[in-house]
């Protein structure tokens, strides 16, 4: 069965002050119709760098993908036109920013901006892209769609904005919808209110999601499966399950503790991530995550770990995966 | 060992916040006349007691930054009374409040532009040395050292910039600031969220440290749920304008008996697939309203699915429901009986 998407290798770098930004290297996945999987790493992980280069997002200067391929429906993403990777943009793949303050045009009606890729992609004329605009709206739980389209963006709350922002991802019926942490500058319950109308879009609709984020709490609900970046690796990527109960890599492990739950009478000390994020103007030699690893040992120092199995479908860029996953599941020590 | 200890013990009060309204003045027209306010805080009271941590948690617009500002007078009250160690605080005249300032310090959120970026981290945190004349001239450098030192950073780095630390470090620089002239209570507000979560812990661990070492008190302002489980001793939960839960941490986060709290914590997402799927969310409906012109009754009854006529018509009253862990558990819920059943 050929993938929805499929990533190969990919690798983007920036340029800038005379250094070299290594923000991705050489990350594989692929997703299926209709899946969903989430990406979770910290802020230079490469989380969103990684998604930016699969949408042709990258602008030289600063940035560029300098290898790998991005299969989408069979056909190499990386090689299109910029022509051609407009049509695929806001057509097939579209994409749901943090930010709905900023991502819509203040000086311009909802309405015609819902209207415009309707009519772009669509080549809707303009009274039943008017009409398919109302049917998006109330389809994101807008009320009172049709009169609201005349509105602007500041009359509309931050949570209605991205509503906006999601009915516009649909506007033409995407196989593939990318989030980029479209809840982060949302309170808690208006994060619930979006969170609940992806899922239940996603299952009407069918469409296969990739949800980035920082927080691992919000997407263990959601999604089928998870991928964990550090420092522009992949360093580890199972099904949803098996990642929060049985993760297979340090850093994973130690994310996990340093979450405190809302449901426990945690007392305890949070187990912290010691040290800080890596430096990206370094090709590394080494495992990324070393430098602040409790368990490294000589061989995580020489050379970088590949993502290799640890179960089914269930990979992790750690030398000692098997036994630290002993340690962590079932306490034993080492 | 967390920052809770279980100090929340009535025995002394640090801090009493009597009936506290922070109002902003809208003004229209030519001659920029009054035609209304945002009700940011709205008769609010509670205690701060020596030695706790309380947690302040809400949405944005809520308040709660302002509350805190009031409390330190770093915002004007429109009414009420803030007593500091029985000292009124809101009406004090500028130059005895500088003096009452070295006791009672912030702690900001974003440590990007909290921090001068033309000053060394050695004057960011002598200042309030000099500003309050601590000591002699001669063993500032000292003091920051120790300061830094006490916050876990290099004290060789008294020399750099803000530029040259990741923002983890810049929240340890900003508490070494606060701690400088060894106050007794800190407003923290939001101060890990701009953080990454493998260093958010890092943070958080230290204050704990810090205040186990020093006996501090903490006023600890949050949107994070779980992070205020975690550090405090006890609750309140804010609204717009008002504080509509207080009690013991176990009390607010286990039995929660307002609405607004049920649906605030069931929002909270936790790092576990099978719960989180089985999860029933109670999601609330619309948007909070704007604190300009808030509903009738209780404010949170056009969102509440249990509002009945009393809710749309009288204002709630923050009243005592029961004791839980040696503390009061109030609740601003006509319907608190019937709902806790």
């Amino acid at each position: 069965m050929t993938h929805l998407l499929e990533v190969k290798d990919l690798v983007t770098r920036f340029y800038s002050d005379g250094a070299t930004i290594h923000a991705v290297n050489g990350i594989s996945y692929t997703l299926d119709e209709g899946e969903s999987l989430a990406i979770v790493g910290e802020s230079g992980s490469g989380k969103s760098v990684g998604v930016m280069s699969i949408m042709g997002l990258i602008r030289f200067p600063p940035g560029r993908v300098e290898g790998g391929e991005v299969l989408f429906k069979g056909r190499d993403l990386l090689k299109l036109s910029p022509d051609e990777m407009r049509a695929v943009r806001g057509g097939e793949i579209s994409m749901v920013f943090q930010d709905p303050m900023t991502s819509l045009n203040p000086v311009l009606s909802v309405g015609q901006q819902l209207m415009e890729p309707l009519r772009a992609h669509l080549g809707l004329d303009k009274a039943a892209a008017r009409a398919r605009a109302a049917e998006l709206l109330s389809l994101v739980g807008l009320p009172n769609a049709a009169e609201r389209l005349k509105d602007y963006p500041f009359q509309f709350s931050g949570g209605q904005r991205q509503r906006i922002m999601i009915a516009m991802a649909l506007t033409c019926n995407p196989s593939l919808l990318i989030a980029d942490e479209p809840t982060t500058a949302l309170d808690v319950t208006i994060q619930a209110q979006i969170v609940e109308l992806v899922k239940e879009l996603q299952e009407r609709l069918n469409t296969a999601i990739i949800w980035i984020s920082h927080n691992l709490a919000l997407v263990a609900g959601m999604v089928d499966k998870v991928i964990v970046m550090y420092s522009g690796y992949i360093i580890e990527q199972a099904p949803v399950d098996d990642l929060y109960e049985q993760p297979a890599h340090p850093y994973t492990m130690g994310l996990l503790h340093a979450i405190p739950s809302l449901d426990q009478r945690n007392q305890e000390r949070l187990a912290s991530i010691e040290g800080m994020p890596p430096d990206l103007r370094k090709a590394a030699t080494a495992c990324p995550f070393a430098p602040r690893c409790p368990y490294v040992i000589d061989r995580c120092l020489q050379e970088v770990p590949p993502l290799r199995a640890v179960g089914p479908n269930h990979t992790s860029a750690c030398w000692r995966a098997e036994e630290l996953r002993k340690i962590h599941n079932f306490g034993e020590e080492l | 060992m967390s920052i809770a200890n279980g100090a929340a013990s009535p025995s002394t009060t640090l801090v009493e916040v009597r009936n506290l309204k922070v109002h902003f003045p809208i003004r229209r027209g030519l001659l920029r006349r009054q035609v209304g306010a945002v009700r940011a805080v709205d008769d609010v009271s509670f205690d701060v007691y020596q030695g706790e941590t309380l947690g302040l948690v809400g949405e944005s617009g809520c308040g709660k930054s302002t509350t805190g500002l009031a409390m330190l007078k770093l915002q004007a009250a429109t009414a009420g009374s803030v007593l500091f160690r029985g000292q009124e605080v809101t009406t004090l005249p500028e130059g005895q409040m500088r003096q009452l300032r070295r006791h009672m310090m912030m702690v900001f959120q974003d440590p990007y532009s909290s921090l001068n970026p033309r000053m060394t981290v050695g004057s960011i945190i002598g200042e309030p040395l000099s500003v309050h004349q601590i000591g002699e001239p001669s063993q500032r450098p000292a003091r920051v050292k120790e300061l830094l030192r006490m916050v876990g950073l290099n004290p060789a780095f008294i020399n750099r910039y803000p530029h040259e630390f990741s923002g983890g470090q810049r929240q340890r620089v900003g508490l070494a600031r606060a701690l400088a002239t060894s106050p007794a209570f800190i407003v923290a507000d939001e101060p890990i969220s701009a953080l990454d979560v493998s260093i958010q812990a890092q943070v958080v661990n230290l204050m704990g440290d810090l205040k186990a070492e020093l006996g501090l008190t903490y006023l600890m302002i949050s949107h994070d749920l779980s992070m205020v489980r975690y550090i405090s001793d006890r609750v309140a939960v804010m609204y717009l304008g008002k504080i509509v839960e207080l009690g013991s941490r176990d009390a607010v986060f286990d039995h929660p008996m307002h609405p607004y709290t049920r649906a605030l914590m069931s929002a909270v997402p936790v790092a576990n697939p099978k719960l989180e799927r089985q999860r029933k969310r109670i999601i609330l409906e619309g948007d909070v309203p704007s604190p300009a012109r808030p509903p009738a009754g209780c404010r949170f009854n056009p969102r509440c699915v249990f509002a009945k006529d009393i809710c749309r018509q009288q204002e709630p009253e923050l009243r005592v429901l029961e004791i839980s862990d040696g503390v009061e558990h109030r609740v601003a819920c006509h319907l608190a009986e019937e709902l806790a059943v």
